[in-house]
C-alpha cells in the first residue's frame, strides 16, 4: 500500500513538474493581451465531458464503498429504542439518497448538456415564481414530515419515564477510565461529590448516606437484560462522554452536573457474538489480525489474542492524551446471571470497612 | 459639536487627480489601498492554509498507519515525533490547530477578507473602503493573531489542544493536558485580536455597502457577491463578540480564578476550588458564534459562486429575489440554531427539539439554492473556465455534504453519530470543501484583478481541479461509513483496541486520496506565484462580465477608476438578453451588457 502511494505521488509530481514546465515555456513567448487563458470550445467540450463521468464516478465511488464497507458498519440495535432510530435512520437516508442521485445528476448532466459553444445562445431565464414556490414548497412538506417523526422518536427517547422502575446506574468518568455504581438493594444511588474523594472512595460518594451503604462500584458495566436502565452521568475532572454505539446511546459527563439517558437492553452478549453480521465482522477482524501477527511473530513479539465481541462503552468527548483508550466493557445477560454477579461484588460499606480495618 | 461639522463634504469623486508618491512601505505593507490589503489577506491566508493543511496530511498518515515509524514527524514535529512515533499530545494538539486555522484564518480571513475588500468598492462602484485607515488596522490585526498562532506551536508544552471548540475544563486546566497551559493563553489572545481585526472589517464592509455605493446601485442592483459579503458581515458583527466573551470568561477562569464554567473538579489529586459554573455555559456561548461561523465562511463561497456561474453560463443568475431572499433567511435562522451542536451535552431535550426543528428549517433556503444555481445551468452557454468548474463543484460538495445535515440536524439521529467521523465528513463537505472550491474559484476569476491583468495558467487549473475534485470526494465519501461504524473522532489511533481493525482499509484509502489531493494544490500554488510574475495579460474583461470592476483600470491605481465613477443603469445579470424584435442581442453581437450601460432603446425593461 505504502509503496503503491508513494509511486502515486512521485507519478503525480511528475505530471505537475512537466506540466509547470511547459507552462513556462510558453508564457516566455506569449505576445500582450491574450485570450488563451480563456476557456475556449475545445476546453469546454472537454470538460463538460469530464462533467458526466464525473457524476458517474460519484455513483461509482458510492456503489463501491457500500459494497466493500457494508459491514463495517454497526450491527442490528440492542437496545428497545434503537430501532426506531434506526428506522427513522433509514427512512432519512433512502430520502437523502434519492434527493443527491436526482440533483447531482441534474447538475452535472446540465453541465455536459449546455457546453459552451460559439455556435450556441443562451437562453435569457431571469425567474419563474411558480417554480420557484414548487421547489420551496417541497422540502417544507419533506422536512414537515421529517422534523415531526424526528420529534416524537425524541421526546420517546429523552422523556424519561420512572414510573416502569427502571434499575438506576451511575456512569463515572474520569482520566481516563470508566466507572458504574450501581444502587444497589434499594436502588437508589448514594450522594457524592467530588469533594468527597478519599483512599479507596475513588467516587465521593458520601459514607454517612444511608442510601449509599449498599452502593456497588466496578469497572465492567453489567446490564439484565429486558430491564429498562437509567444512566446517570458525572465527570470528574473534564468533559467525557458515555457513547455506546451497539445500544444508539449517547450523553455527555459533565463536571458539576449529572445528566442522564435511558434505554432498554434487549439482545445479551452471548446473543450479540451468534448474530449472523457480527460472527462475520469478529471473522474479518481476527484475519486482519492473524496478518498483523505474522509480523510481530517475525519481528520475535508476541501474536496478537483472537478477538471476542463485546459491547463497548466509549468515551467520545476530547478529554486529554488518552482519549483514544478510555473503554469500559459493557455485559448484556440474563437478569439470574445478573444476580449472580451483582452478588460476588462488595458494597461500599463493606469496602469502607475494610479500609478502616487495615488502618 | 465638532467644528468640521458643516464643513461639506468633499466630494471624493474628484481627488483621483493628485497621486501622491508612494514608498516601498506605504505601497506594500502599510497600505491603505484595499486591493493591496486584499492581496495582503490573500497571501498570508494562503500561507496559513498551507500550515492546515500539512497539519491535516500529519493526522491522516498517523491514523492510516499508526504501527508505521515515519522520519517526517521528527523532523516537523521535533520531540513529539522521536524517532518517527507521533505523540498522542501532540496529535490532538494537530486537531486542534487544524481546525482553527482552517476555520478562521483561512475560510475566514482568508476567503471573506480577500474578496470582500477586493470586490465591494470595485463592485458597488467606490473609490475605497468607508475607512481605508481601520482597514488596514484590521488587516494588521489579522497578521499579528496569525503570527501569535503560530508561534504557540512552538511553546515548551506544545499549542493548544483542546479541540477547536476549546471546551472547558480541558482547555481550562493545565492539569488536564499540557496543552492547556501557554499554547492555550496565546490561542485565546490570538483569537481575541482576530476577533478585533473581524469586527473592525465587517463594521467597515458594511457602513461600504450602505453608504458608498454610487449613482443608479440600488441594492437589487447589487451582484450577489456583494449581498453575500454584505449579509456575512452582518453575522460577523452580532456573533463574534459573544465568542468575545466567552474566551474572556475563559481568560478569567484560568488566571484568576473565577468559576464561570468549572464546578467540581478533582484532577491530579486535588480538588479545586471553583464552584457553581457550567461548562454548558460555554458550549452555548460558543457555539453561538460557532454556527453563524458556518454561515460566515460558507455565505461569501455561496455569494462568489453565483457571480462566476451567472458569468460563465452566459446567463442571469436564476431568481436573483429568492436567492437574496435565501441568503437572508439562512443568515437569520444560523443564530438561532447553535443548540444542534449540543443535542447530547446535558442540556434540557425539550431545548432539542426547538433547535430540531430550526436547524431543519435552514435546509430550505438552502434546498432554494441548490435548486436555483442548477436552473441557472439549464440551458446556458456554458464557459469552462476553472473558475466556473470550482463553482459547479461546490453546488455538488454543497448538496451532498448538506444531505447529511438533514440526518445531524435531527436531535434522535444525531444520539448515535454525535462526534463521530460521520460528523467530520459532513462538515468538511458542506463547509470545509464548498468553501474552499468558493475560494479556488473566486482567485482563479478575480487574478487579473488583482494582479493587473495577468491569468492564471488554465491547463494548470484543469489538473488542479480535477485532482481535487475526485480527492476530495474520495476523502470524505469513505469516512461516513467509518462514522456510521460508531468510530469517535480525535481519536489518536484507532487499533488500540480490536473492535475497529476493520476500518484499518478504509483509513488508508482515505489517507491516500488526502495526499493526492494536497499534492494537486502544489500545483495550484505554483501556478499562483508563477502567473503573478509570468501570467499573460488578458483582455480588460476577460470574462466578458457586466459587474463594475471590470470597468476599472487594470493597472492598480488610488480610487479604482482614473475618471469619474461609472453609472449603473441595470442589475448585473444581463447575459444573452435578447432585442425587442428577439433577433439578436440588445448589443449586436455582443451576449452581455455591462450596469453601466444605460437602457437600450430596443430592449425591454425588466423587474427583477
Amino acid at each position: 500500500m505504502t509503496a503503491f502511494l508513494v509511486v502515486l505521488v512521485i507519478i503525480l509530481f511528475g505530471v505537475a513538474v512537466w506540466q509547470m514546465n511547459k507552462i513556462f515555456q510558453m508564457s516566455k513567448t506569449s505576445p500582450e493581451k491574450d485570450t488563451t487563458e480563456i476557456a475556449n470550445d475545445k476546453d469546454n467540450n472537454v470538460n463538460g465531458y469530464l462533467m458526466l463521468g464525473f457524476v458517474l464516478f460519484i455513483y461509482v465511488l458510492s456503489i463501491v464503498s457500500f459494497w466493500k464497507w457494508w459491514d463495517v458498519l454497526l450491527p442490528v440495535s440492542a437496545s428497545e429504542h434503537g430501532v426506531e432510530i434506526d428506522q427513522l435512520w433509514l427512512i432519512s437516508m433512502v430520502l437523502i439518497f434519492v434527493v443527491g442521485i436526482i440533483t447531482q445528476w441534474l447538475l452535472h448532466y446540465f453541465a455536459f448538456r449546455y457546453r459552451g459553444k460559439k455556435t450556441q445562445r443562451a437562453v435569457f431565464y431571469a425567474d419563474n415564481d411558480k417554480l420557484e414556490f414548487i421547489w420551496t414548497i417541497i422540502p417544507v412538506v419533506v422536512l414537515a414530515g421529517l422534523i415531526i417523526y424526528g420529534l416524537f422518536t425524541w421526546t420517546d427517547i429523552m422523556n424519561i419515564d420512572t414510573d416502569d422502575d427502571p434499575m438506576v446506574v451511575e456512569l463515572y468518568a474520569y482520566q481516563f477510565d470508566w466507572r458504574a455504581r450501581y444502587g444497589g438493594e434499594d436502588n437508589t444511588l448514594g450522594e457524592a461529590n467530588v469533594r468527597l474523594i478519599e483512599g479507596v472512595n475513588q467516587l465521593g460518594v458520601d459514607g454517612s448516606d444511608p442510601n449509599a451503604q449498599d452502593d456497588v462500584i466496578v469497572n465492567e458495566l453489567h446490564l439484565p437484560v429486558g430491564r429498562k436502565i437509567l444512566f446517570k452521568m458525572r465527570s470528574q475532572d473534564v468533559l467525557h462522554s458515555a457513547y455506546m454505539p451497539h445500544f444508539r446511546a449517547q450523553m455527555n459527563c459533565v463536571p458539576g452536573m449529572i445528566t442522564q439517558f435511558s434505554f432498554t437492553p434487549t439482545v445479551t452478549t452471548e446473543e450479540m457474538r451468534e448474530n449472523e453480521e457480527m460472527v462475520a465482522k469478529v471473522r474479518k477482524i481476527n484475519e486482519i489480525r492473524r496478518d498483523n501477527s505474522k509480523d510481530l511473530v517475525a519481528k520475535g513479539d508476541e501474536p496478537l489474542e483472537p478477538y471476542e465481541f463485546d459491547y463497548l462503552l466509549l468515551c467520545n468527548k476530547i478529554c486529554g492524551y488518552n482519549h483514544y483508550n478510555m473503554q469500559m466493557k459493557i455485559v448484556v445477560e440474563s437478569q439470574e446471571d445478573y444476580d449472580a454477579w451483582i452478588a460476588e461484588q462488595s458494597t461500599l460499606a463493606a469496602t469502607l470497612q475494610k479500609e478502616k480495618e487495615s488502618k | 459639536m465638532s467644528a468640521n461639522a458643516h464643513v461639506p463634504a468633499v466630494d471624493h469623486e474628484d481627488d483621483h487627480g493628485h497621486h501622491h508618491k508612494q514608498t516601498f512601505i506605504t505601497k506594500y505593507i502599510f497600505s491603505t489601498d484595499h486591493k493591496m490589503i486584499s492581496k495582503q489577506y490573500l497571501i498570508t491566508g494562503l500561507f496559513m492554509g498551507i500550515i492546515g493543511i500539512a497539519m491535516s496530511l500529519l493526522m491522516r498518515m498517523q491514523l492510516a498507519w499508526p504501527d508505521h515509524e515515519f522520519t517526517i514527524y521528527e523532523i516537523l514535529l521535533g520531540k513529539w515525533g522521536e524517532n518517527g512515533v507521533m505523540d498522542p499530545n501532540v496529535y490532538l494538539a494537530l486537531v486542534t490547530i487544524h481546525g482553527t486555522i482552517m476555520v478562521f484564518f483561512v475560510l475566514t480571513a482568508g476567503l471573506s477578507g480577500t474578496f470582500s475588500n477586493l470586490l465591494i468598492p470595485l463592485q458597488i462602484g467606490a473609490r475605497d473602503m468607508a475607512s481605508g485607515f481601520l482597514n488596514m488596522i484590521s488587516y494588521w490585526l489579522f497578521f499579528i493573531s496569525s503570527v501569535i498562532m503560530v508561534m504557540s506551536l512552538f511553546v515548551e508544552a506544545g499549542p493548544a489542544a483542546a479541540g477547536w471548540t476549546i471546551y472547558p475544563p480541558l482547555s481550562a486546566l493545565p492539569q488536564a493536558m499540557p496543552g492547556s497551559g501557554a499554547g492555550m493563553t496565546l490561542w485565546l489572545s490570538s483569537m481575541a485580536i482576530f476577533i478585533a481585526s473581524s469586527l473592525l472589517g465587517s463594521l467597515n464592509y458594511i457602513v461600504t455597502v450602505i453608504n458608498l455605493r454610487t449613482k443608479g446601485m440600488s441594492m437589487t442592483r447589487l451582484p450577489l457577491t456583494i449581498w453575500a459579503f454584505f449579509v456575512t458581515a452582518i453575522i460577523g458583527v452580532v456573533s463574534f463578540p459573544v465568542l468575545f466573551s466567552a474566551a474572556l470568561m475563559l481568560i478569567m477562569d484560568r488566571s484568576f480564578g473565577t468559576s464561570f464554567f468549572l464546578s467540581d473538579i478533582y484532577i491530579a489529586g486535588e480538588v479545586l476550588h471553583n464552584q457553581g459554573g457550567s461548562p454548558v455555559l460555554f458550549e452555548h456561548l460558543f457555539w453561538f458564534l460557532g454556527h453563524p461561523e458556518v454561515y460566515i465562511v460558507l455565505l461569501p463561497a455561496l455569494g462568489i459562486t453565483s457571480e462566476i456561474i451567472a458569468t460563465n453560463s452566459r446567463k442571469p443568475i436564476f431568481g436573483y429575489r429568492a436567492m437574496v431572499a435565501s441568503i437572508l433567511a439562512i443568515a437569520f435562522l444560523s443564530t438561532i440554531v447553535w443548540g444542534h451542536h449540543m443535542f447530547i451535552s446535558g442540556m434540557n431535550p425539550f431545548l432539542g427539539s426547538v433547535f430540531t426543528f430550526t436547524t431543519l428549517l435552514i435546509a430550505i433556503p438552502s434546498a432554494v439554492k441548490a435548486f436555483n444555481y442548477i436552473t441557472t445551468l439549464w440551458k446556458g452557454n456554458l464557459q469552462f473556465n476553472p473558475a466556473m468548474l470550482f463553482s459547479i463543484a461546490l453546488v455538488s460538495t454543497f448538496i451532498t455534504g448538506g444531505l447529511t445535515g438533514i440526518i445531524l440536524g435531527d436531535s434522535a439521529l444525531d444520539i448515535n453519530v454525535h462526534d463521530t467521523y460521520f460528523v467530520v465528513a459532513h462538515f468538511h463537505l458542506v463547509m470545509g470543501i464548498s468553501a474552499l472550491y468558493g475560494f479556488f474559484a473566486g482567485v482563479y476569476h478575480w487574478f487579473p484583478k488583482m494582479f493587473e491583468g495577468r491569468m492564471l495558467n488554465k491547463n494548470l487549473g484543469y489538473v488542479h481541479f480535477w485532482v481535487t475534485a475526485i480527492g476530495a470526494y474520495g476523502v470524505f465519501f469513505p469516512m461516513h461509513f467509518i462514522g456510521m461504524a460508531g468510530l469517535p473522532r480525535r481519536y489518536y489511533t484507532n487499533t488500540n483496541f480490536p473492535y475497529f481493525d476493520d476500518l484499518t482499509d478504509v483509513n488508508v484509502v482515505i489517507t491516500v486520496f488526502a495526499l493526492i489531493t494536497a499534492g494537486a494544490q502544489l500545483v495550484f500554488l505554483y501556478n499562483f506565484i508563477s502567473s503573478m510574475f509570468h501570467g499573460k495579460i488578458g483582455p480588460k474583461n476577460p470574462w466578458k462580465s457586466n459587474t463594475l470592476e471590470w470597468t476599472a483600470e487594470v493597472k492598480h491605481i488610488h480610487g479604482n477608476w482614473d475618471g469619474p465613477i461609472p453609472h449603473v443603469y441595470r442589475w448585473p445579470y444581463d447575459y444573452s438578453k435578447l432585442n425587442k424584435d428577439e433577433s439578436d442581442y440588445v448589443i449586436p453581437g455582443q451576449d452581455y451588457i455591462p450596469q453601466h450601460i444605460p437602457l437600450q432603446d430596443n430592449e425591454e425593461e425588466l423587474d427583477h
